[in-house]
């Protein structure tokens, strides 16, 4: 692979406007992209893919912030405007036409609600975005691909999966790879939530019986999989969380569908 | 002269079921036209496609495929029986007997072989129901799993159940005693070249020891059972959770079409945050004083703590609601034993509904305070803060009914009227407003990230 040797480019929209150039999309790292420690990786994935593939992409770097979705859930619909509105501003300022991203809240946010505060861009999921890559034939199975065989299962994420309908991208990515996906029983529409949305990532869980994450990851070692697949980084967290519950992780691992392809790409 | 008694008391019947239906049908859309306005009627031809499907075609509840089944058969009883409830009306106001028979010669016979048969489904189908609930013990419907099935909700299904095995079966035995009569060649009974009925006639020999007059007794109390009957359950639909047979068609009409990700905007907060962040003036004085604000009819409140800050299309949803607690099955909150239950959240409103339409009822039309409120008297913090906005309550609901928009209403108010909010939640607003990250990182960090492959 020649990718050892380049350098992988990340640049960002103000380099790029300085020189008078454009990207093609906008990659939008989010904040778990950004800090979390284990999704930096997936960030790091993607933007090796994007500089396989050729993509002419840009990121915001530090001027991007949160796009409000947590402080929306919660209730707190000022600061989630704030957010917004500034983002759209920046956004604006750029000439932003097309973003893609990895966290499905980010993707919903973006894609859902600021077009009501007048922020109107073409947002993809990173998984329609690989999806339509691997379809173009940009990205090319390779021979001795790594996951051909191993039993891979998929946890919808609910704001890709029931709140916007995105259930084949992410099982046509790991199909492409010769996976051996295997479904759990609460999939696609019914698939169960990781126990992270509406704001409950950020604060303890209420008095019950059991955590979601447990009940969920029950399930997905239930299929016998090798691993788990997931398309956002707040299911990456609660699933490797109830694998460690589980004292699983020395034969599952939990991957978001960009590690799979830049694993599979040798990248 | 019994004949023109039966006749009047007939008229005073439907006059009596039409005033209180007719009363509470007003009572109900009047508490519905609390809330707030709410533009659902976008969009029309997608609207009446989604209706045909969800509501008249019952897609959703096909992810069950035996219970659609099941359903299915007392859903179409409803509507074709209710063919021959046209006869029955106008054979009890003229004082006929078989009224349409002479007009449809070899129709009639097939037609009524057809309500008997969809009556006989019916019949079997409400004892199935009933021995879900009371035998199968489905756990969706069991009160020491879920709070919200009490006593109340537990009898109103019992209720609909058995009425609807009672009209059956006077239906089916009035059928009876009627062929028996007509056999019998009583005059008033004769219908030229009608045989027995397909199902009716396994009830015949019931009747045949009887003598005339016992007989005719027997087909009139029959036949006023059938259709009293069938008065008094339309009053009672109306306070029961059965309401949905009617609701379920224009609260599926109404559904919302955005994606199920789409939070609703609040544009109140948008003007505000256009101030403060310089991007807009405060209205003064540039307008003309005679025209009003346009958002000048929305309350001054943010979020929703009673039913009257929900919008229109939350109390119909309300209403529609079957408590068939799918959406609490569903729920990952509920399942794992939190309080929340998406179907206590729906019954929960409704409550609130009926208590405010009893209130003003007595108080003369008037809505006498009564220091409660729907968040705090009737759902509880825990169960809102439970919720991870998943959607499977909103993608499992058979009427497209919308938990999750209530919930959010709820949470809005907690958090901007009364700034209560879980400690970490303020932790995590806090950090939005300053790092523009929900964690304690610096934004000049925020590209680190790429440190490494530079």
């Amino acid at each position: 692979m020649t990718t050892e040797t380049t350098p992988c480019q990340v640049p960002t929209m103000a380099e790029l406007a300085a020189r008078g150039e454009t990207p093609d999309v906008l990659f939008w790292v989010g904040c778990a992209g950004s800090f979390d420690d284990r999704y930096k990786r997936v960030t790091i994935a993607f933007v090796k893919i994007l500089n396989a593939v050729g993509i002419k992409f840009a990121v915001l770097g530090t001027e991007e912030s949160c796009t409000g979705d947590p402080a929306r859930r919660a209730g707190n619909e000022f600061l989630f405007q704030m957010q917004a509105t500034m983002n759209i501003q920046v956004l604006d300022g750029y000439g932003i036409k097309k973003i893609v991203t990895a966290c499905p809240h980010c993707f919903n946010t973006l894609k859902n609600e600021y077009p009501a505060l007048g922020g109107n861009y073409e947002v993809v999921h990173h998984s329609t975005f690989l999806q339509s890559l691997i379809n173009e034939g940009r990205i090319k199975p390779q021979d001795g691909q790594p996951f051909k065989g191993r039993r891979i299962t998929f946890h919808d994420s609910c704001y890709l999966g029931r709140a916007n309908k995105i259930y084949e991208a992410p099982r046509a990515i790991l199909e492409a790879l010769d996976a051996d996906l295997v479904e759990m029983k609460r999939s696609r529409s019914q698939g169960l939530c990781c126990g992270a949305g509406g704001g409950q990532y950020f604060k303890e869980p209420e008095p019950g019986k059991k955590d979601i994450n447990i009940e969920r990851i029950e399930e997905a070692l239930g299929t016998g999989a090798q691993a788990i697949a997931v398309a956002c980084p707040f299911c990456m967290t609660m699933m490797t969380d109830g694998v460690k519950n589980k004292e699983r992780e020395a034969d599952v691992k939990v991957y978001d569908i960009a590690e799979f392809v830049a694993q599979a790409q040798g990248l | 002269m019994i004949g023109y008694l039966q006749q009047v008391l007939f008229l005073a019947a439907i006059a009596l079921a039409s005033y209180l239906i007719l009363r509470r049908g007003r009572l109900i859309a009047s508490t519905i036209r609390l809330g707030r306005d709410e533009d659902r009627t976008d969009r029309p031809q997608e609207r009446l496609k989604i209706m045909a499907l969800v509501a008249f075609g019952q897609k959703k509840m096909f992810a069950k495929p035996l219970v659609a089944f099941m359903h299915l058969v007392i859903y179409l009883g409803f509507i074709i029986i209710n063919i021959e409830v046209l006869e029955i009306i106008l054979d009890g106001i003229l004082g006929t007997h078989r009224l349409f028979a002479p007009y449809t010669s070899a129709l009639y016979p097939f037609l009524i072989n057809i309500f008997e048969v969809l009556a006989l489904g019916v019949l079997l189908v409400c004892v199935g129901f009933l021995a879900r609930r009371y035998l199968l013990k489905v756990a969706r419907f069991q009160p020491e799993r879920y709070r919200e099935m009490g006593r109340w909700p537990r009898t109103d299904a019992a209720i609909i159940l058995v009425i609807e095995i009672v009209l059956m079966l006077a239906f089916l035995t009035w059928n009876a005693s009627d062929t028996v009569l007509r056999l019998r060649g009583d005059e008033h009974y004769q219908v030229a070249g009608l045989q027995p009925f397909i199902v009716s006639q396994w009830f015949m020999p019931l009747f045949e020891g009887w003598n005339t007059s016992a007989l005719i007794a027997y087909e009139r109390v029959a036949w006023w059972a059938h259709i009293l009957g069938i008065m008094a359950f339309a009053v009672y639909l109306s306070y029961s959770k059965h309401l949905h047979i009617l609701l379920a068609f224009p609260n599926v009409y109404f559904s919302k079409l955005a994606p199920k990700g789409e939070m609703q905007n609040m544009p109140e907060v948008t003007n505000e945050v256009k101030i403060m962040l310089g991007l807009s003036q405060p209205e003064v004085a540039t307008d003309a004083p005679e025209t009003p604000a346009p958002d000048s009819g929305v309350p001054g409140k943010f979020g929703a703590k009673d039913v009257m800050d929900l919008t229109w299309k939350n109390l119909m949803d309300a209403y529609s609601c079957t408590e068939c607690g799918r959406c609490t099955a569903a729920c990952p909150a509920s399942i794992t034993g939190k309080k929340l239950s998406p179907r206590k959240i729906m019954m929960d409103t409704r409550d609130r509904l009926e208590d405010i339409g009893r209130n003003t009822q007595a108080n003369g039309g008037e809505f006498k305070d009564d220091g409660k409120t729907l968040l705090g008297d009737y759902i509880l913090d825990e169960e809102i803060l439970a919720c991870t906005s998943c959607q499977a309550c909103v993608q499992e609901c058979p009427v497209n009914i919308n938990p999750l928009d209530i919930i959010y209403q709820l949470r809005r108010y907690r958090v901007m009227e009364e700034s209560k909010a879980p400690g970490l939640w303020n932790g995590m607003f806090s950090n939005l407003e300053n790092n523009q990250a929900p964690w304690k990182f610096s934004p000049a960090d925020r590209f680190n990230w790429a440190e490494g492959l530079k």
